[in-house]
Formats: C-alpha cells, structure tokens, sequence
C-alpha cells in the first residue's frame, strides 16, 4: 500500500468499514510511514473541531416565535 | 423538571420527552436553544436560501411537536429532528425547480476521479524506489492541536469549509462530523447506501482538511 492509496482509505478506516486484510495493510504502513501519521492525526483534529461545532455553538437566543408556536400546540393538544 | 434544564447535566432524551409531553416550556426552549442553529445550518446546505432554510427549521419544530406521541425513541431525539428536517428540506426543494433532487446530488458528488491529496505530492507510479509515497512528509501543522482545537477561528473556518462544499458531502459532513450522527443513522436519514455515505464524507473532510492545512501548514 503506497501513502496516495492510503490517504483515500483513511475515511473507511476510521469507520472500520475496511475487510480485515486491508486494514492491517493500513496498519502496517502507518506504523511505519510518519508522513501518512502526520495526515491521519490532521484528519483526526479536523474531526474534533468539527465535533466542538456542535457543543460550542448553543443558541441562547430561543426564538419568541418558537415557543409560541409551542404555546399553540399545547392548547390545541390538551 | 424546570430548574434541572439549567443544571450542568443535561437532560436526557427520555426526560425530555416525557416533560414535553407534559407541556413544559423549558424543555422545547432548551431544545429549540441546542438544534435550531444546527437545523438552520443543515437546511441552509442543502436548499441553498437562508430564507427557505428558516422557514425549513420552523416547520420541523412543528412537524416534530406534531410527531411527539409517534416517537419511539428507537433513534436519538437529534436524530429524529434532522429526519423531519430534511424531509421537510426535500419537500421544499421539490416544489422549487431550482433545486435539485438530493439523490441526483448524491450521483453527480460521488462520481468522478477524486484524489484526496493533491498528486504532486506522491512520487510517480514508476518511480524505482517508493512509487506513489510522499514526496517530503506532508508539513506538520505549525501550530499546537490544543491551540487549534480551542481557537474559535478554526471552527469558523471548518464551518466556512463545510459551507463551501457540494451540498450532498456538505450535508453528511455536518451530521456526521459536526452533529455526531453515525453512518447507519445518516444513511437511514437521508436514503442514501452506506458505500455513497463513505464517499461523501470522504471527500468533504479531504477538502475541509485541506482548508485547515492552508490555514495552518504550508499548502496541501
């Protein structure tokens, strides 16, 4: 497996999408290849500030219009 | 329930369930304060019109009040908004004929030589030592990942990247990697085969990558 084979794998590894076989191949070559190291650990971080998207941006400013329409559904369901 | 809302442990999606249908107010705010950004922005990648993407948002809100005793809870509470979300963006997009049908999306996004790294970067196929590895390594990113993963910029940045992407690899992006949906649950939402997910996300986090290392490495 050369790194330009690999850098198209890496989303199938990290779902565990990739047969036994493959993913050892994977394996090998990483721990041997400190360039494709360095691009797995950027893909990764590139994950966990997507991942921190969602916890840091909450949105405290909860629409009027929103909880009226809620206001509604609860009169009309009660 | 109220006062809990408001407690550094949050709520589950049972306990929410159970006190919305008991009509507390501060359970759909808390609800409506955590997703609403989130469906916006959802919406807003695929129908293209923040205008439209509201107005989508809204009437998942409803559609989900609307579906309260019909939820089983065989999905997370999340999940199930983003499946109303873009069943309401789909029934949108249908009567807009500017819009164009997600599973044509998906055809045209997953199609097509990819190459997640610039070529340049990897030696020939035919070179007598190491076909097809790195030329030099790519650059490290220069700065510390603890710094990058707490500056507020990065996140902007991805969120601009993801913005910019196709919109069928835009939107798996956002629930898998921003929104935390698994693959099973984002196939099942959007009707799309798992081997098609893989591909979209694939290649949206090979270009988001790819802002970040401009942002932070020296190209590539």
């Amino acid at each position: 497996m050369s790194c330009k084979e690999l850098v198209e794998l890496v989303t199938d590894y990290l779902d565990e999408a990739l047969p036994a076989s493959e993913r050892d191949r994977f394996e090998a070559h990483m721990s041997n290849c400190v360039g494709c190291t360095d691009y797995l650990e950027q893909i990764r971080l590139t994950l966990r500030v997507s991942r921190k998207i969602e916890e840091e941006s909450l949105d405290t400013e909860v629409r009027e219009g929103l909880l009226e329409a809620f206001r509604d559904w609860k009169s009309r369901s009660a | 329930m109220s006062g809990e809302v408001t407690s550094t442990a949050l709520p589950g999606d049972s306990d929410l369930i159970r006190a919305l249908r008991e009509g507390a107010e501060d359970a759909f705010a808390f609800l409506v304060g955590r997703h609403h950004a989130h469906l916006v922005r959802a919406a807003t990648n695929y129908v293209r019109d923040p205008v439209a993407a509201e107005d989508v948002a809204q009437e998942t809100w409803l559609g989900f009040l609307g579906s309260l005793d019909r939820f089983e809870g065989r999905c997370s509470l999340k999940t199930w908004l983003f499946r109303i979300l873009f069943n309401k963006a789909q029934t949108r997009v249908k009567k807009d004929t500017r819009c164009v049908p997600f599973s044509t999306l998906v055809g045209e996004e997953t199609s097509g030589e990819w190459a997640s790294v610039d070529p340049s970067y990897f030696k020939e196929p035919d070179d007598a030592f190491e076909p097809g590895h790195w030329v030099e390594h790519p650059p490290a990113w220069k700065t510390d990942p603890v710094l990058i993963l707490e500056e507020t910029e990065t996140r902007e940045l991805v969120l601009k990247a993801i913005a910019e992407l196709p919109p069928a690899q835009g939107t798996v992006m956002l629930l898998r990697d921003v929104n935390g949906l698994d693959s099973a649950e984002v196939c099942n939402n959007l009707g799309i085969t798992d081997t098609n997910q893989r591909v979209l996300l694939h290649r949206a986090r090979t270009r988001v990558r790819r802002v970040l290392s401009q942002r932070y490495g020296i190209g590539h």
